[in-house]
């Protein structure tokens, strides 16, 4: 499915991409409110500084977020991000149009051509969805569990939401941490639980169209990435003497690894392949999600753009496809949460191993 | 394919969102939730357990109470038994006693015919016998008034007698 999904969304963005050129053609190239869908479609997907929520005519609605950048000319600074509305340019920083810092916070260099400034953690619009994502988060695990220490174990199981709460956890705990990660489960069950609950929170945040949702933040390989790190160390940290002693010394016939440590080698190589296939996953998942409800939507536009007729037309069938691929997204949004945090309990779970030679 | 690079900033903010996000869950929320939901396990299993274990006693004190009702029935048969047997023998032995009673009476009452009888004979013997002597005087007084007839009755004993004594 995720293979398909990804093809799919190739196959329309290329579609996307073709047809407003040629409605451009046909339009002798002048009509500038033509629909550019990849326009569309990057400026959802990529990171911003403000929070674009939606345009009312000429009025773009938007919150602005604070930037904080570290330049060598200016030093640390902090504004916000109102300044750079209307393409202005504000203590000699802009935001690139073109080239490979599109969309980013600019200076100009010495040598007149732009570059980043050194340090850039202003809060974007991905920064923003993660917090508010993660005061959700928070939120709700807190009064789950205030519910719990209130109520007792005596009373009856919880229905509802803290049910369907529940259920997940004990999922997590007795299907995902136990089996994967054998006797020692116990210690990385909160790190589980918590990429499980933020990964699936965000992606089900990403599938509402409008304010505190709708933002990109799983299909952001810097957040997969910051989740893969954070498996990586759950790994490595606490990976006993056998993991170690498998990596620099398996258990292979010794022209292996003496002269040429090839062996070892590939045991580190693979140390860093493991979190990199989890951050690429997740994150080509949700972004080719989101890719492809954002084309299906845009079709309806580009159509309209050709002809009212076909448009229509193809109104309802994009519809239909996007409610298709929205139901399709909250079961993505599921399994997604569920392969990282199970893929991540299965490499603790290596990370563990037994004395199996000695076993024999 | 400028998203396929992972922004330093926004990767630095999510560590530490993450980071804290995960130390306020670890601390405060999953272990809450997984112990009450382990401890809630712990209570329905010893919920269960005990349940059972009442409702085994519940059969042991009914099978206990069964057997109790059936040696009070057992008991009630024998004692019925028992009764019954003592009122047979009861009725047998007052019945011999009385049987006894009235074959002693009987017997008394026939010793005392039989002496009552044997007294009257003796006393009808006696009056037999006066009466008879006395009889036999008068008739001898009267026979004996003439000498004939007492030579004749005489020799008619004295044959008599004889003859007695001959046919012995």
């Amino acid at each position: 499915m995720r293979g398909s999904n990804l093809f799919l969304a190739a196959l329309l963005l290329h579609v996307a991409m073709f047809l407003p050129q040629k409605s451009f053609a046909a339009q002798t190239n002048s009509d500038t409110s033509a629909v550019d869908v990849k326009k569309i479609i990057f400026e959802h997907v990529k990171d911003a500084y403000e929070w674009h929520i939606t345009t009312w005519g000429d009025k773009h609605i938007s919150i602005p977020l604070p930037v904080i950048l570290y330049s060598e000319r200016t030093g640390w600074v902090a504004f916000s991000s109102e300044v750079f509305h209307h393409g202005e340019e504000y203590m000699g920083f802009r935001i690139s149009h073109n080239g490979d810092n599109e969309g980013k916070i600019v200076e100009m260099g010495a040598d007149g051509k732009e570059k980043r400034p050194i340090i850039d953690i202003s809060v974007t619009k991905t920064v923003f969805a993660v917090l508010l994502n993660a005061i959700i988060l928070v939120v709700i695990v807190l009064l789950i569990a205030r519910r719990y220490k209130r109520k007792g174990h005596t009373l009856e199981a919880p229905r509802g939401f803290v049910g369907a709460f529940e259920m997940l956890v004990v999922m997590v705990v007795d299907d995902i941490a136990k089996p994967n990660i054998g006797a020692e489960y116990k210690r990385y069950v909160p790190y589980l639980l918590t990429a499980f609950f933020f990964i699936f929170l965000s992606n089900l945040m990403g599938l509402i169209p409008i304010f505190p949702g709708g933002s990109n933040v799983t299909g952001n390989i810097a957040v997969t990435m910051a989740l893969a790190i954070c498996t990586f160390l759950a790994i490595n940290l606490f990976g006993n003497r056998e993991y170690w002693k498998e990596i620099f010394w398996p258990d292979v016939p010794m022209w292996l690894k003496v002269p040429v440590p090839l062996m070892p080698f590939i045991e580190i190589f693979g140390m860093f392949v493991k979190p990199f296939a989890l951050m690429i996953r997740l994150f080509a998942n949700i972004l080719a999600g989101h890719t492809v409800v954002l084309a299906f939507v845009c079709i309806i536009f580009v159509t309209m753009a050709v002809n009212t007729a076909i448009g229509s037309a193809m109104t309802v069938l994009s519809v239909l496809f996007t409610v298709f691929i929205n139901f399709l997204e909250i079961l993505v949004a599921f399994i997604q949460a569920f392969v990282f945090t199970m893929l991540s309990a299965v490499f603790i779970g290596l990370s563990q191993p037994k004395h199996h030679c000695n076993d024999k | 394919m400028s998203f396929l690079l992972p922004d330093a900033g926004l990767l630095f903010w999510m560590l530490i969102v993450f980071g804290i996000v995960f130390f306020i869950l670890a601390k405060y929320g999953f272990p809450v939730i997984i112990s009450m939901v382990e401890e809630r396990k712990l209570y329905i299993d010893k919920s269960l357990k005990s349940a059972r274990e009442a409702n085994e006693k519940l059969a042991d004190i009914n099978a206990r109470s069964e057997a109790l009702l059936k040696t009070a029935h057992e008991e009630q048969a024998r004692i019925m038994r028992e009764a019954l047997s003592m009122r047979d023998r009861i009725v047998k032995e007052a019945r011999e006693k009385a049987e006894e009673e009235r074959a002693e009476m009987l017997e008394e009452t026939r010793r005392i015919i039989r002496m009552e009888k044997e007294d009257a004979m003796r006393d009808i013997r006696r009056q037999v016998a006066l009466v008879s002597v006395e009889i036999a005087q008068k008739l001898l007084r009267k026979e004996l008034s003439e000498s004939t007839k007492q030579y004749s009755l005489i020799e008619e004993f004295v044959d008599e007698t004889m003859n007695k004594h001959q046919d012995k």
